[in-house]
C-alpha cells in the first residue's frame, strides 16, 4: 500500500485535521502534562478504529525529522552474506513497519455471529515493560525509560538487528548506511541503524501526546498511568465480553489491545511477516533469566559456605592431630 | 623449599585453576556472542555451533558461568583470608588481575540488575555498564595472555 489521492484519504485528512483540532482543546492527561517517570501505557480500543491511517501519516510527519538519511554508495560489506537494508527508496510504504513507517494499519476479517466483519488497528512497538531488546543490545543503543517506553538511540546503534531477533513480534526495522558504524569499521561491523516507534518520548517529555493519540480522530488510543489503562482495558473488556492482548505478553507490555473477538481469530487473518508482527500470545522471554538472576544472590553464599566449611575442617583436623 | 608454580600446580589448585580457565572461556565465547557477530562471520555454520548464533541461549550459559564463578570467587577470597594468607603472598600481576576481576563482576551485577524488570537506569549509565563490561573483559583477556607467557602466576608462598 503506498500513498495514493483517494477518496479515502481525502476523508481521512478531513477526519485527521477535525481530530487534531478536537485533540487540541482536550486537556492532556495529568501524568502526560510535564516530564513523568510514571510508567506510562496506551489503550487501544480496536472497536473504533477506522483504518484512516491519519496515526500513520501523523507519526511519519512528527517523526520525519528522526527518519535516516543514508549516504550512498553503501560502504562493501564483508562477508558477502551480510546483506544492505535499504528503504531509502520506498519511504512511502505504509503497509508495514519500516525504518520510515514506525506504525501501520493492520486489517482482520472475521466472522462474527456467523457474519464477516472487518477489524483495523495501529500497530508499532509494545513498549515492553521488561524489553529484551533493551536487555540484551550489546552496546545501550536500546533502552528502556522509566515512564515506561523504549527507544533506540541512533546516534549509538551499530544496526546489528540483535534486537529485532530477540524481539518476539521482529518490531525494529534497519535502514544501512546510516549511523556510527560509519566511522568504526564499516565494512566489518555493523550495518546501520534499527528503528521503531519511541512513543514520541520528545513529545511526552514535553507533556505532549504521542502524534498518533493526538491526531486519532476516533480516539482509538488512550495514554495514561499502566494501572489505570488496564483498570480501563477490563472494563470495557467486561462491557463488551472481549479480550485483552499486551497485558501478559512476553511478560507485560505498555500497549494494551481491546477487541471484541479473541486475538486467536485476528491473528489468523491478518498479513504476517517481516514488518507485519503477529497477535500470537507471547511467554515472558526475560523469565529464564530472571530466575538465573536470583541464584546469582545464593552462588556467593554457596562458596563462602563452602570455604569456611574447609577452614573449620582443617582446623579441626590439626586439632586433632596435636 | 615448593616455588609458586610446585603450589599452583598441586593437586586441588590444579583442578580449581582448569575450571577457573575453561569457565571463562566460555563465558569470553558466550559474552562476545551476546554481539551479533558469530553468525555475521560463519562461526554458527560450523557444524555443532549453530546454538551459538542464539542469543538468548548464549545469554542463559552466561549467567550460568556468572554463578559457577560468583560461587568460585567468594570461596577463593574467603579461604585466601581464613587459610591462604598466611603461608601465602599475592604478587603484583595478581592484584591487577584482582582489578580487573573487581571491574567485570561489577558491572556484570549491574548488568543483571538492569536486565530485572522494574529496573531502569539512565541511558549514559547503560551505556556505560555495557561498554566497560566488554572493556574489562577485553583487557582482563589481553593481560591474562601476557601473563601466561611470562609464566607469571597468583601467588608466591612467604
Amino acid at each position: 500500500m503506498t500513498k495514493d489521492i483517494s477518496r479515502r484519504s481525502f476523508i481521512k485528512g478531513g477526519l485527521a485535521a477535525a481530530g487534531a483540532i478536537a485533540a487540541s482543546s482536550v486537556p492532556l492527561p495529568a501524568t502526560v502534562r510535564g516530564a513523568t517517570q510514571e510508567e506510562l501505557a496506551t489503550l487501544i480500543d480496536i472497536r473504533k478504529c477506522i483504518g484512516c491511517e491519519a496515526c500513520v501519516e501523523a507519526c511519519q510527519e512528527v517523526n520525519g525529522r528522526k527518519f535516516p538519511e543514508p549516504k550512498k554508495p553503501f560502504p562493501k560489506m564483508y562477508p558477502n552474506r551480510v546483506k544492505v537494508s535499504d528503504w531509502s527508496d520506498k519511504r512511502d510504504v505504509m503497509d508495514r513497519l519500516t525504518p520510515y513507517n514506525w506504525l501501520f494499519i493492520q486489517e482482520s476479517t472475521v466472522k462474527v455471529n456467523g457474519e464477516e466483519e472487518t477489524f483495523t488497528f495501529p500497530r508499532r512497538c509494545m513498549h515492553c515493560q521488561n524489553p529484551p531488546c533493551a536487555d540484551l543490545c550489546p552496546w545501550g543503543a536500546a533502552r528502556k525509560l522509566k515512564n515506561g517506553i523504549t527507544r533506540i538511540d541512533a546516534d549509538v546503534c551499530l544496526g546489528g538487528s540483535k534486537c529485532k531477533a530477540v524481539c518476539p513480534w521482529h518490531i525494529p526495522e534497519r535502514q544501512t548506511g546510516v549511523g556510527l558504524y560509519l566511522d568504526i569499521l564499516p565494512s566489518f561491523a555493523g550495518n546501520g541503524v534499527m528503528y521503531k516507534c519511541d512513543r514520541c518520548y520528545d513529545r511526552v517529555e514535553h507533556g505532549k501526546l504521542p502524534a498518533c493519540i493526538e491526531v486519532c480522530p476516533e480516539k482509538v488510543q488512550k495514554i495514561g498511568p499502566r494501572d489505570e489503562i488496564l483498570k480501563e482495558a477490563y472494563s470495557i473488556s467486561k462491557e463488551i465480553n472481549g479480550y485483552i492482548y499486551g497485558e501478559k505478553e512476553n511478560g507485560g507490555t505498555n500497549t494494551i489491545y481491546v477487541s471484541p473477538v479473541p486475538f486467536e481469530k485476528l491473528n489468523k487473518t491478518i498479513k504476517k511477516g517481516p514488518g507485519r508482527p503477529h497477535l500470537k500470545p507471547v511467554e515472558d522471554s526475560m523469565a529464564h533469566a530472571d530466575n538465573l538472576a536470583k541464584a546469582m544472590v545464593i552462588a556467593p553464599i554457596a562458596g563462602i559456605a563452602a570455604a569456611v566449611g574447609k577452614a573449620y575442617s582443617s582446623r579441626s583436623q590439626g586439632k586433632a592431630g596435636l | 623449599m615448593k616455588s609458586k608454580n610446585d603450589y599452583e600446580q598441586s593437586g586441588g589448585k590444579k583442578g580449581l585453576r582448569w575450571i577457573y580457565i575453561l569457565t571463562f572461556i566460555v563465558m569470553a565465547f558466550t559474552g562476545f556472542g551476546q554481539m551479533p557477530i558469530f553468525k555475521r562471520y560463519y562461526v554458527s555454520d560450523i557444524p555443532g555451533m549453530g546454538w551459538s548464533a542464539d542469543f538468548y541461549l548464549t545469554h542463559y550459559i552466561h549467567y550460568l558461568g556468572a554463578i559457577f564463578l560468583l560461587g568460585l570467587f567468594a570461596y577463593v577470597i574467603v579461604d585466601y583470608v581464613l587459610s591462604g594468607r598466611k603461608e601465602l603472598s599475592l604478587i603484583s600481576s595478581a592484584y591487577v588481575r584482582i582489578a580487573l576481576l573487581g571491574g567485570i563482576v561489577t558491572t556484570g551485577i549491574f548488568r543483571v540488575l538492569k536486565n530485572m524488570p522494574d529496573v531502569v537506569f539512565s541511558p549514559d549509565f547503560t551505556r556505560f555498564i555495557d561498554i566497560s563490561h566488554l572493556g574489562f573483559m577485553m583487557l582482563y583477556i589481553f593481560l591474562a595472555l601476557v601473563f601466561l607467557i611470562m609464566k607469571s602466576g597468583w601467588v608466591v608462598i612467604k
